[in-house]
């Protein structure tokens, strides 16, 4: 189990800022994250919006979808199509990278973000 | 029972080869590396990608827990400095003394430095290290003539780097008569020689150099002929030199000109003791290459678990692309006349030598070498290691088969023997692969790399590899099929003749009916072109599934902002469309450039930018170029009859109404066309998917030409023509590859991999062989008649604008790290 005890929700933005099955970008003090609203399966992700491979700001802008047996739910960066978890944030096309991700609440037509 | 003590010597690429084939087999031995280099063991192969961004983490061999993890202690910056046989221990500069059961040197080899006078002299560097390459970047930045001693494989890739660190002047210097004279003859050498030159780097032959000039730093080389070449820096690269002192300290026995001597274990005079990669000397030969080395790591490791592997030596054929230009040697590369028969080939337009040795009787293929086009290498290679008997026109191996259709290139690797070595680099045989196909269901590349390794060192048997899959697959009675993704089990065409037919109109509906799980960024954009190919609906109704460009209408680019690209049909504008480009420009801060395709691109505009600057542009009466989308994008013009003396017809005029024709519609890759108006040629059209070419009954239809990295002409289609059957034939033909193409394959690609080939082509398109061009005419004419400047449909809607803010909280904001650096009067992006 985590421990959510020092998680502080902030508002990111209304839930029609982000278009069905895809992402955008929102600024969280001076942290660029990026949200997904994989309406298929009715999740909402978030990660950071920095690509590790070549510190690109453009993940939001990325394709999201599955991979594999389980469908992890993954997310490509438009510049080189690396995949990587929306779970985990682990790297899935063979790369060493992680990047990190945030819990995302919505209530009201309102999306949160959970920031440590 | 204790573990053995295995000490290696050495972190280069061999000795962790060793490491890694060691912890593959067993589990059984306490291993400590000691290297001399700073950091962990990187791909020296690929050093100088180091120059062109690479990091030094990007370069290593392994991730940073990789020794910590297989229980391998390693010391870095850390060099042995004495071994003890008798007492069997090492002792190393920092003061660790270890005991051995096994000892393993790898300590490769040094840059060999003639002794010249001057050589001391600061500017004069050498090439092995990444901190050698860290110094050489710091001192070329004051660099105006740089030169290369040396005029061998390494030396030239120094060349090449010497050009890319942005030395304005770049000078070769060779002692012997001919380039590279281990691998080719002196005709590939002058062909090879003309191609750099080309280049811009100076090749300077029989030059020997008495002394180097300067007080302090370098100024100049000065030749036994007594002439002078002023220089500001000096990479040496005049060969290699085994690292034997640790083992001559030792009293192992060495070669007379260096290299530790090994048997056919790489034992050393000391059974205990082994040698390994370009530090070991077999059979008086020292390999200078990584894959003999990776073979002896493989001897060693298999030793010390009682296998009975042993080294017999090693093929030394090579191929690489040297500044751009394929050159590959294999086999027996300088056997002449009386042993053998040569064939050779030059093609000086085209900058292309091969030349093949076979035996007197015409049986067997014994070596060559081919510069400036060596795809055929690997079978070649392997025509010559499997003693493959030749065909009865062996020239076929130059030429390729030449009339009829294309030879299938998958059968020729299917002929080959079970233990046919495919990958050199990690010792894969076809049969391994072969195996792994029909016992482990590997059908993809990458399955292959996980599972048996091959392809996963230098790269250049992936097209083999690939065919052998496929081979093996077909050979087994299995229907190979070129699905798109794991989301889907149909090829595009089986999926586009689904959804035609069902009527299918969004991406969720197809992938409910006839896909599983959620997609990917494969399967997504090759749905979205079937869509539009089919009811050329608006792309951004559907932009999630759009591909990178296509999802914002422009093209991404370094830093993330994008570029903008109006369509300038045929190449003609007028002086106050121009005038409004620069303004837009101007007003933007965009960087502008005249593009290969006849048009305008401007760059660096933020995405938030990108509805304001395109409702100016529409303002002014452009449209959307689609240089973002796989559509049309120019069709390029020459200015023909209305200008030039030699017109035949209006070649402008056509050009304009084709790329208005054809603009927008959605195809498997972008298509590019060109009219010119007479042979000459200007407008490059045999060059293009299709090409207009005037005469003087009327004109000259090619298609499937490509440039691009694989350049092929176009061919004829129909000759001396009139507009109007041009036009249909063009319907016809750009339909037909709409609807049967696979995802992302240009025409010519298309046309090669079609049974029947061109005449099959033409009896569709001219004689309507499959009885559909009534449907073809009628379907493309649909797409025609719904075009839609996507670009307009956004900057009317405020809705779609919304999606181009870069922070939906915060839609004034521009991306911070979006950041330009000035160039020559305009912005450029910042390195990443
Ligand atoms: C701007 C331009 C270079 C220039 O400064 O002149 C250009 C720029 C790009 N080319 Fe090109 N190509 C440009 C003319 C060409 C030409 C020359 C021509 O069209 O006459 C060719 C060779 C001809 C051909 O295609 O047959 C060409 C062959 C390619 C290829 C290789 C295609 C192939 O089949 O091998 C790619 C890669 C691809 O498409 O997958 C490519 C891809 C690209 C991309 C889109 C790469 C990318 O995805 O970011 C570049 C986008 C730049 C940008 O941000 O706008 N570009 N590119 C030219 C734009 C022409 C235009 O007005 O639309
Ligand atoms: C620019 C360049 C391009 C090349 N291109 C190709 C190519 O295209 N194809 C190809 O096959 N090969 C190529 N090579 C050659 C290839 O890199 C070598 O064959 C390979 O690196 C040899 O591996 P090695 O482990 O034997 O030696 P190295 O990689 O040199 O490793 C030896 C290591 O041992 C260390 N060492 C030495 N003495 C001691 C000591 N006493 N104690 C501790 N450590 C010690 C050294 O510092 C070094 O780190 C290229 C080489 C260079 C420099
Ligand atoms: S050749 Fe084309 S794709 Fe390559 S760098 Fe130039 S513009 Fe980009
Ligand atoms: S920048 Fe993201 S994959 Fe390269």
């Amino acid at each position: 189990m985590e421990t959510l005890t020092n998680i502080q929700w902030v508002m990111a933005c209304f839930t029609d800022d982000i278009p069905d099955n895809g992402g955008g970008c929102v600024k969280i003090g001076s942290e660029q994250i990026a949200i997904f609203n994989f309406s298929r399966r009715g999740e909402w992700y978030a990660t950071q919006n920095l690509c590790p491979h070549k510190q690109q700001m453009v993940l939001s802008r990325g394709m999201i979808g599955s991979a594999g047996e389980d469908c992890e739910p993954k997310v490509a960066c438009p510049f080189h199509k690396k995949t990587f978890s929306l779970l985990s944030g682990e790297c899935l096309s063979g790369d060493e990278y992680q990047i990190k991700t945030y819990p995302v609440k919505v209530l009201e037509g309102k999306v949160y973000v959970g920031i440590e | 029972m204790s573990k053995l003590t295995v000490i290696v010597v050495g972190n280069g690429m061999v000795g962790y080869k060793f490491c890694e084939k060691l912890v593959s087999k067993s589990a059984n031995f306490n291993i400590i590396v000691f290297g001399e280099e700073p950091r962990r063991a990187y791909d020296r192969v690929h050093l100088s990608e180091y120059f062109s961004g690479k990091s030094a983490e990007d370069l290593s061999m392994s991730t940073e827990s990789w020794y910590a993890d297989n229980g391998i202690t390693l010391y870095l910056n850390d060099a042995v400095q004495e071994i003890n046989p008798g007492e069997q221990t090492v002792h190393s500069l920092h003061g660790k003394t270890y005991h051995y059961d096994y000892l393993v040197l790898a300590t490769g080899s040094s840059a060999f430095v003639p002794d010249i006078p001057g050589i001391e002299n600061e500017g004069v560097f050498v090439y092995r290290t990444i901190e050698d390459l860290e110094l050489i970047k710091a001192y070329a930045a004051n660099c105006k003539v740089g030169a290369v001693m040396g005029g061998g494989l390494l030396g030239l890739e120094a060349a090449k780097a010497v050009i890319d660190l942005g030395i304005p002047e770049a000078h070769v210097i060779e002692f012997a008569p001919r380039l590279m004279p281990r691998q080719i003859d002196s005709m590939g050498s002058a062909m090879l020689q003309s191609k750099l030159k080309e280049l811009g780097l100076n090749i300077h032959l029989n030059k020997s150099t008495q002394c180097i000039t300067g007080d302090h730093k370098i100024t100049g080389l000065k030749f036994n002929d007594e002439s002078v070449l002023p220089v500001d820096m000096l990479v040496i690269s005049a060969g290699i030199r085994p690292r034997d002192e640790l083992a001559k300290l030792a009293g192992l026995h060495v070669g007379t000109r260096g290299g530790i001597m090994v048997n056919e274990k790489m034992q050393t005079s000391d059974e205990r003791i082994f040698a390994i990669g370009e530090c070991a000397l077999y059979d008086g030969m020292i390999y200078g290459l990584v894959a003999p080395g990776y073979e002896m790591a493989d001897v060693v490791a298999s030793y010390l678990v009682e296998g009975d592997k042993s080294f017999k030596g090693f093929d030394m054929s090579t191929k690489l692309k040297l500044i751009g230009v394929d050159v590959a040697s294999f086999g027996d590369a300088f056997i002449t006349d009386p042993d053998c028969r040569t064939i050779i080939f030059e093609d000086t337009h085209k900058g292309v030598y091969k030349r093949i040795n076979i035996s007197t009787d015409g049986k067997y293929l014994l070596g060559g070498i081919l510069i400036g086009d060596a795809d055929a290498y690997n079978m070649l290679l392997q025509t010559v290691n499997n003693k493959l008997v030749l065909p009865p026109n062996p020239e076929d191996l130059l030429l390729g088969a030449r009339g009829g259709a294309e030879a299938d290139s998958g059968a020729g690797v299917m002929g080959l023997p079970e233990d046919a070595l495919i990958c050199s680099c990690e010792a894969v045989t076809k049969g391994a692969i072969c195996d792994a196909v029909n016992n482990q269901d590997i059908t993809t590349i990458d399955g292959m790399k996980k599972c048996t390794k091959a392809g996963t060192g230098c790269g250049g048997c992936v097209p083999m590899v690939k065919d052998l899959i496929t081979g093996t697959m077909k050979a087994n009675g299995l229907y190979v099929k070129n699905v798109i993704c794991e989301h889907f089990e149909y090829s595009r065409q089986e999926l586009l003749d689904l959804i035609r037919i069902n009527k299918i109109k969004n991406y969720d509906e197809v992938l409910d009916h006839y896909g599983r799980g959620d997609g990917c960024e494969v399967c997504k954009p090759v749905v979205a072109s079937i869509l539009s190919g089919l009811w050329n609906d608006l792309i951004v109704k559907q932009d999630v599934i759009q591909d990178s460009n296509d999802r914002f209408l422009a093209n991404i680019q370094k830093g993330g902002t994008y570029s903008v690209v109006p369509r300038i049909p045929g190449g003609e504008i007028t002086p106050d469309k121009l005038i409004v480009i620069g303004q837009v420009a101007k007003k933007y801060n965009l960087y502008t450039k005249i593009t290969g395709g006849q048009r305008i691109d401007l760059f660096g505009a933020h995405m938030g930018d990108l509805p304001q600057i395109w409702e100016e542009l529409i303002d002014a009466g452009f449209e959307s170029g689609h240089a973002y989308g796989k559509s049309l994008r120019t069709v390029k013009s020459c200015v023909g009859s209305t200008w030039c003396r030699f017109g035949l017809h209006d070649s402008v005029s056509f050009a304009i109404e084709i790329e208005e024709r054809y603009k927008g519609i959605r195809s498997p890759h972008k298509l590019k066309g060109g009219v010119s108006g007479c042979i000459r040629e200007c407008a490059e059209a045999q060059a293009k998917d299709f090409g207009i070419i005037a005469t003087e009954k009327g004109w000259n239809l090619y298609i499937c030409g490509n440039g691009g990295s694989k350049p092929q002409h176009a061919q004829l289609l129909a000759a001396d023509i009139d507009s109007e059957t041009c036009i249909k034939y063009l319907d016809r033909f750009l339909m037909f590859y709409i609807k049967t193409a696979d995802p992302l394959t240009r025409t010519a690609t298309w046309l090669n991999k079609m049974e029947g080939g061109m005449s099959y082509l033409k009896n569709v398109i001219m004689n309507d062989s499959l009885g559909i061009n009534e449907q073809l005419e009628e379907e493309i004419q649909g797409l025609i008649d719904t075009y839609h400047c996507e670009w307009k449909e956004v900057v009317e809607s405020p809705e779609l604008r919304k999606r181009f803010n870069h922070f939906v909280n915060a839609p004034a904001e521009k991306d911070p790290q979006a950041v330009f650096v000035p160039m020559r009067d305009q912005v450029k992006a910042k390195e990443w």
